[in-house]
């Protein structure tokens, strides 16, 4: 299948599945599903680096809060722009601000993306090891660059007001069922890129630094320059992830919005669903996000979390290829006596 | 500048102080991750258990905090030669530590933290003692004795430790692991049991560690996040594996950070830890004392 048709039959599929939801009438949905589809883009930009290069990213929620971040300090600029900028400045910023959430995304995508080279170009020369403990310290340097950074709240938070509702076309969505939009147009585009990457020389290159890095380079893969796409691809795609996050909660602070969980759902998402396809992530992200939701609600939030770490070990000790490997194998294994009689 | 001469006395002082406790938190991850190659980042979770332990039995049967950490520390021996065992069986056998392994610690450490969580909730705790609380003062220089009495004991583990690793069998053993351990297979031992011995070792000493932690600061589970950062900068700075490099290290970033705490304020002080590790990998990966 071209990218193309796979773009938009997964769009189609989506779509469906969104107006499915619209006509049960059923707001909570969109809550939960806008969640969900949050972790599978999340899970996806993870494996881009990690599935497919075997680069671990502590620091996803750090690439996450930036975009967030971003769309706070755009938000406020937006609210406030004569108080910081005059004449001209005053004049551009007034015709781009404020700016509709699908610009946000893009920009908590832009800032996200450059942080992310600039990480890599510090650390990816290292063995592996260090860029997965040098991600995690990044994380704390910007949350504590964001903590004390005022204009966006601090420590304190930031409140954002959304509107109540969008209109799109002769369509009118509340505000939740439009994020949620976005989010599913974000998932399609992030899933897409991945199977891209996935069959091109790109992937080809990723998957000769996973397996044997100095082998890759001896024979010519510019390893280097591929690891640096690699992280700034993933980290765009997490600030894209996160970017939307302020409208969707109305009010962000650094301690959750850094916090740890996303960081171990964003691994170990793709380590259940299985690492080397772009399906793994997408099937641990529904899975995993889902059944959150379903504990959430009915048990608490910190079993949930609970769940998600033992989840973790567990597949990681017993199966180590992930579901998507586990279902390849029983496929291989029913092939194979088959052709041994014949 | 006008920076008065005790203030800048203090907090070199300070940092010492707080430096010699950082040795005994990171010494454990100098034996792990520097000598045996095992990404443990789920030692500072291991430490907050610590603290805990330290906790329930000085607010149950009132025993002294340090006591606490030598009672428990055959369990977390026995803890860590578990874990070792785990790790090898499911990663290292089948030459999966990378990826795999990382994200096997990193499940512990959050699986720890969050039952920690469900148990204790997110509550500050603290422990009693006589040495917390009062505080010596040498002319205009403050050291009070709940930062003195973590700093002194931790050094002494940590010179008991060089010790053991210098001049004992198992040590030397040890050490030889970390150098060369198919030379060590062709010496006909057997470097698994080595490991699972220093690894045990290396989560030993985190109950101390722990204890000290809830002597220094009341304790919630999430703190250990913040030393992740610390002990891996002071590991990569110290040389990977070498006690001494680790202690100058430890001190080294006690008086670096306690320096941004006192003129630039305390909510910029872990920024300090990490931005160190980022620049250290960044210009001398191989450390101070590296190899």
């Amino acid at each position: 299948m071209r990218s193309w048709t796979f773009f938009l039959s997964a769009l189609a599929v989506g779509l469906a599945l969104f107006a499915l939801s619209l006509g049960l009438g059923q707001s909570y949905l969109f809550f939960a599903g806008y969640v969900v589809l949050q972790y599978v883009v999340l899970a996806t930009a993870w494996n881009i680096l990690g599935g497919y290069c075997g680069y671990v990213n502590f620091g996803s929620a750090a690439f996450f809060a930036l975009g967030a971040y971003s769309s706070v300090a755009l938000h406020k600029l937006g609210s406030n722009i004569d108080r910081y900028a005059s004449g001209l400045t005053a004049d551009i910023l007034h015709a781009l601000l404020p700016m509709p959430v699908p610009a946000m995304v893009l920009a908590g995508g832009l800032v996200a993306g450059v942080i992310g080279l600039g990480m890599g170009y510090l650390t990816l020369r290292l063995r592996g090891v260090f860029f997965a403990i040098a991600t995690l310290a990044m994380a704390v340097v910007l949350q504590t660059l964001v903590i004390n950074w005022n204009f966006v709240g601090g420590s304190r938070g930031a409140y954002v007001i959304r509107p109540d509702k969008v209109e799109l076309g002769s369509l009118s969505l509340s505000y939740v069922e439009y994020l949620c939009l976005v989010m599913l147009l974000l998932a399609v585009t992030a899933l897409t890129v991945a199977r891209l990457i996935e069959r091109s020389r790109l992937g080809y290159g990723f998957a000769t630094i996973r397996d044997d890095e100095l082998a890759a380079e001896a024979a010519g893969v510019p390893t280097l320059r591929l690891k640096l796409v690699a992280t700034t691809v993933s980290g765009a795609l997490m600030g894209m992830a996160g970017a939307p996050l302020p409208y969707y909660l109305g009010y962000v602070e650094p301690t959750a919005t850094f916090g740890l969980p996303y960081a171990v759902n964003s691994i170990a998402m793709p380590m259940i669903g299985g690492t080397t396809t772009w399906a793994g992530p997408l099937i641990g992200a529904v899975l995993l996000g889902s059944l959150q939701q379903i504990a959430t609600v009915t048990i608490s939030s910190a079993v949930n979390l609970l769940l998600v770490g033992l989840l973790l070990v567990v597949f990681v000790v017993l199966a180590p290829k992930g579901i998507v490997g586990l279902v390849l194998d029983r496929q291989r294994a029913r092939v194979e006596p088959a052709r041994g009689k014949a | 500048m006008g920076i008065p001469i005790d203030l800048l006395l203090n907090a070199i002082v300070a940092g010492l102080l707080l430096g010699g406790f950082y040795a005994a938190v990171t010494v454990g991850i100098s034996i792990s991750f520097g000598m045996l190659d095992v990404v443990n980042i789920a030692h500072p979770a291991f430490i907050i258990l610590g603290s805990y332990v330290a906790y329930i039995l000085n607010a149950t049967f009132g025993v002294d905090p340090i006591l606490c950490a030598l009672v428990a520390l055959p369990a977390f021996y026995l803890l860590g030669a578990v874990v070792y065992q785990l790790y090898y069986v499911a990663f290292e056998r089948r030459g999966q530590e990378a990826l795999r392994g990382l994200a096997f610690f990193f499940g512990l450490l959050f699986i720890t933290e969050v039952a920690l969580i469900l148990v204790f909730g997110v509550d500050y705790r603290y422990v009693q003692a006589p040495y917390i609380g009062p505080t010596w003062r040498i002319g205009f220089v403050d050291l009070p004795l709940r930062m003195l009495v973590p700093c002194v004991v931790s050094l002494l583990l940590v010179a008991a430790l060089q010790v053991v690793l210098t001049r004992t069998f198992i040590g030397r053993a040890i050490q030889a692991v970390a150098q060369d351990q198919m030379a060590l297979q062709l010496m006909a031992a057997n470097p698994v049991r080595i490991k699972r011995i220093a690894f045990a070792m290396s989560i030993a000493t985190a109950a101390l560690a722990g204890a000290f932690l809830i002597i220094i600061q009341p304790v919630e589970p999430s703190v250990g996040r913040e030393y992740i950062g610390r002990v891996f900068a002071i590991c990569v700075l110290g040389g990977m594996g070498s006690l001494p490099g680790t202690v100058i290290a430890a001190i080294l970033l006690g008086v670096v950070e306690s320096f941004t705490a006192t003129f630039y304020g305390p909510s910029w002080a872990p920024a300090v830890a990490f931005g160190f590790l980022l620049a250290t990998l960044a210009i001398r990966p191989a450390g101070i004392l590296g190899r």
